[in-house]
């Protein structure tokens, strides 16, 4: 997969050198609560971001695969149902096992600040709560971007 | 009718606002404006003046609003006075997008007493459904409850019923409301997070223990696998000795939202809405006390729609479960008694108001004249409140006790027949005990201290509310016919329709609070920095998912296996049939076949749904 990854890469253009960055935004788990994935989604693409959606009840692993296949530079997770301590950690761990360590994974939902600060220790980049402007969002992705994806 | 046409006879340049020009979509409203439910044209103004005064009409009628020199003098001079006065630079427009006139009068609305809103209990039911509401009864408070396992649940419900609740509200995990039992791949890190875990009748039997099922009325929050635990609940109901037909409460079995904005469904819209006419057919015949349906606006509105859509679109589903129904053969007065409504209580008090009174006249006309009900309990529209999750905020979280009672008082004056009150901690996780307490206290307070209960319908004839209700319906109004001319409900689901127009109004709402023309206290104005929580917050252990996967292991072991063998297969013929399918699903549940088992079942001959992905 990793082969695969560094072929699709090469066809396009390197991501590092993207004008635009490329967001998956996922929905995983059984939670059908969509608003707030669809309206980051939007807001991500009106500030000019490449964003591909992937509906609903995702599992990790259909979501990293799209995330490989889609070559994107950050997966955002809406997870509203409480099954954040177990979805973050779970596709962190596919991506880094397909050498996708590059890949922010970033999101957003019904997270207390406890479980962010235990997914931040993780290697999980900011979480974004209820009430979050979608520009702080936007803006944190560019942040990301500018000062070299860290 | 197309939307265009309706707007054409609304246009009146000369009420027009002292500061801004108005727009078509909210002129003066016509007498008419009610349309005929047949479909017809709405009355315009002409010809309402032309025509003689109706007998009975009210006030507000047609003969005050013609050649009143003094009322026009007056207004003309309000407008002025009005219009020196500097105003605050913001929109003076509804959360929901609906402009509005600083002042409203007599002639800003046209209704006929008789016609438009007659007496509570009487057609169109506009003023409430009974005669005397909450004189006679006050709404049932109902908190939703429901978190780890049966056990932890049943103890909640029996701390909310020594505390003066009156009916029950299950709500399910994730796992469970997708038809999953608690040991599925795909429940693992959901069981018991958001909601109970119910895999089997076992558990069902714990969540109700001790609590007699005569003497609760039971709401189930349950749409994918509804008839599956309506089964659960009818054989703990055999247990306990309870007869079906003294069952009281509601199954919210409502798939068309689903779809729509809550995104829980299992099979594709046919299956599933076989299933659902075969449960009203069960219930009809079986539990004259329960709701098989409770058609639900709630999950739409937080989904982000405007209240019109909200009131539409929770119309529209009812009409179709009607349609559904008398097409597999049952009599709209059958049925029709039992259905009932779930809507959102949102900050905008008076367009909620206006919501609830619009949705019954509605509800009354069509069934009436479009499905030849005859009944009058067919004709009433009976909802649930619960008040509006979306509007709370994480910032400052007991602000939100105050959101929650305002919205409660709104739901109140709108003539609701039963209340959920969110606790303030909803945005964060489950309430706690002391949150979900003083949610209630709310709702007793509203009840017992502040006399809105005594005055049925109090804010019948205010200008502004009924102006506010005969513009909801007219706006739902439109919105039948377009959805009628894509072919009805399930062809606007397949095209994507409903989930494009909520997800147009959610990021537009979403853009009005980043510019802040929307103001949300403690979130985009009044904010404190460094804000510490200091609410206590419930956790539901990891152990709850694992005990729960040894007590189905258990299950799977104790159980007598060939009965449930031979009872799935008896419900796989029932599902390759066109017969009935509840009686098979509650043999099985008798037998303690999963919740999980008996879906596959199901899932095997009806195959699975995915939605049309786009934002």
């Amino acid at each position: 997969m990793t082969d695969a990854r560094a072929a699709a890469t090469a066809e396009a253009r390197p991501p590092k050198a993207r004008e635009r960055l490329r967001v998956l935004v996922a929905k995983p788990g059984l939670d059908g609560h969509d608003r707030g994935a669809k309206v980051v989604a939007s807001a991500l693409r009106d500030a000019g971001m490449e964003v591909v959606y992937t509906g609903l009840h995702q599992t990790p692993e259909r979501i990293v695969e799209a995330a490989l296949q889609e070559d994107v530079d950050v997966v955002a997770l809406s997870i509203l149902s409480g099954a954040h301590m177990t979805i973050f950690p779970r596709v962190l761990e596919l991506l880094r096992a397909e050498g996708a360590d590059d890949v922010l994974v970033t999101g957003g939902g019904i997270i207390d600040r406890d479980d962010m600060a235990k997914l931040r220790e993780m290697g999980i980049g900011r979480l974004f709560g209820p009430g979050t402007s979608t520009r702080d969002i936007v803006d944190y992705l560019n942040e990301w971007k500018r000062t070299g994806r860290r | 009718m197309a939307p265009e046409e309706a707007e054409e006879d609304r246009v009146e340049p000369t009420t027009s606002n002292p500061s801004r020009a108005r727009t078509s979509a909210e002129g003066r409203e016509s007498p008419g404006a009610a349309r005929a439910p047949d479909g017809g044209p709405p009355g315009d103004l002409g010809a309402a003046a032309a025509a003689p005064p109706r007998p009975g009409s009210g006030a507000a009628g047609d003969g005050d609003r013609t050649g009143d020199d003094a009322l026009r003098r007056a207004r003309a001079g309000w407008r002025e006075a009005a219009a020196a006065t500097p105003q605050r630079p913001v929109a003076f427009s509804t959360i929901s997008g609906l402009e509005v006139e600083p002042v409203y009068g007599p002639d800003d609305v046209g209704i006929d007493v008789l016609r438009d809103l007659g007496f509570p209990g009487a057609y169109p039911f506009t003023r409430g459904p009974y005669a005397s509401m909450y004189r006679s009864r006050l709404w049932t408070m109902r908190q939703f409850a429901g978190f780890g396992s049966a056990a932890d649940t049943n103890a909640r419900y029996r701390f909310l019923l020594e505390h003066g609740q009156t009916g029950l509200s299950v709500a399910f995990d994730m796992p469970t409301l997708m038809g999953y039992d608690s040991d599925h791949e795909l429940a693992e890190g959901e069981v018991g997070i958001c909601g109970v875990a119910v895999s089997s009748l076992q558990d069902m039997e714990r969540l109700f223990e001790q609590i007699p099922l005569d003497r609760v009325s039971t709401s189930m929050t349950i749409n994918g696998p509804a008839v599956v635990l309506l089964a659960f609940y009818l054989a703990v109901a055999e247990r306990q000795g309870v007869a079906f037909d003294r069952l009281r409460g509601t199954l919210q079995t409502d798939i068309l939202k689903e779809y729509i904005a809550q995104k829980e469904w299992i099979f594709p819209p046919a299956p599933h809405l076989r299933i659902i006419v075969d449960m009203m057919r069960f219930c009809s015949e079986r539990m004259p006390l329960w709701h098989p349906i409770s058609v639900s606006g709630y999950h739409i509105r937080e989904a982000g729609s405007t209240a019109a859509q909200e009131l539409a679109f929770t119309l529209a589903n009812g009409f179709t479960y009607v349609e559904e129904a008398v097409r597999a053969g049952l009599h709209v007065d059958d049925f029709a008694p039992r259905l009932s409504f779930f809507f959102n209580a949102h900050n905008e008090f008076f367009e909620e108001i206006a919501k609830y009174r619009a949705a019954r006249r509605i509800w009354a006309r069509h069934m009436r004249e479009r499905y030849g009900a005859r009944d009058e309990r067919s004709l009433r529209l009976r909802f649930h409140t619960q008040t509006a999750g979306v509007s709370l905020t994480e910032q400052q979280p007991e602000n939100n006790i105050v959101r929650v009672a305002l919205q409660a008082l709104a739901a109140v004056l709108g003539g609701t027949q039963s209340l959920h009150t969110n606790s303030m901690d909803e945005t964060i996780a489950l309430p706690s005990e002391k949150a979900v307490k003083i949610a209630l206290r709310t709702q007793q307070i509203l009840a017992y201290e502040t006399g809105t209960a005594n005055v049925i319908d109090p804010l019948a004839g205010s200008w502004y509310v009924e102006s506010l209700t005969n513009r909801l319906e007219r706006e739902a109004e439109e919105y039948f016919a377009r959805i009628e001319e894509m072919g009805g409900v399930v062809a606007g689901i397949e095209g994507g329709f409903f989930q494009r127009e909520i997800a147009r109004a959610a990021y537009r709402y979403q853009q009005e609070v980043e510019r802040r023309e929307r103001i949300v206290v403690g979130v985009n104005d009044f904010v404190e920095e460094d804000e510490r929580l200091e609410i206590p917050i419930l956790r539901i252990s990891p152990e709850v998912e694992r005990r729960q996967r040894e007590r189905l292991a258990d299950l799977r072991a104790w159980r007598d296996n060939a009965a449930v063998e031979s009872a799935l297969a008896r419900l796989r013929d029932a599902v390759r049939g066109t017969g009935p399918i509840l009686e098979p699903v509650l043999e099985a549940a008798r037998t303690y076949a999963t919740l999980g088992e008996i879906v596959d079942v199901m899932r095997a001959e009806f195959g699975g749904w995915r939605e049309p992905a786009g934002f």
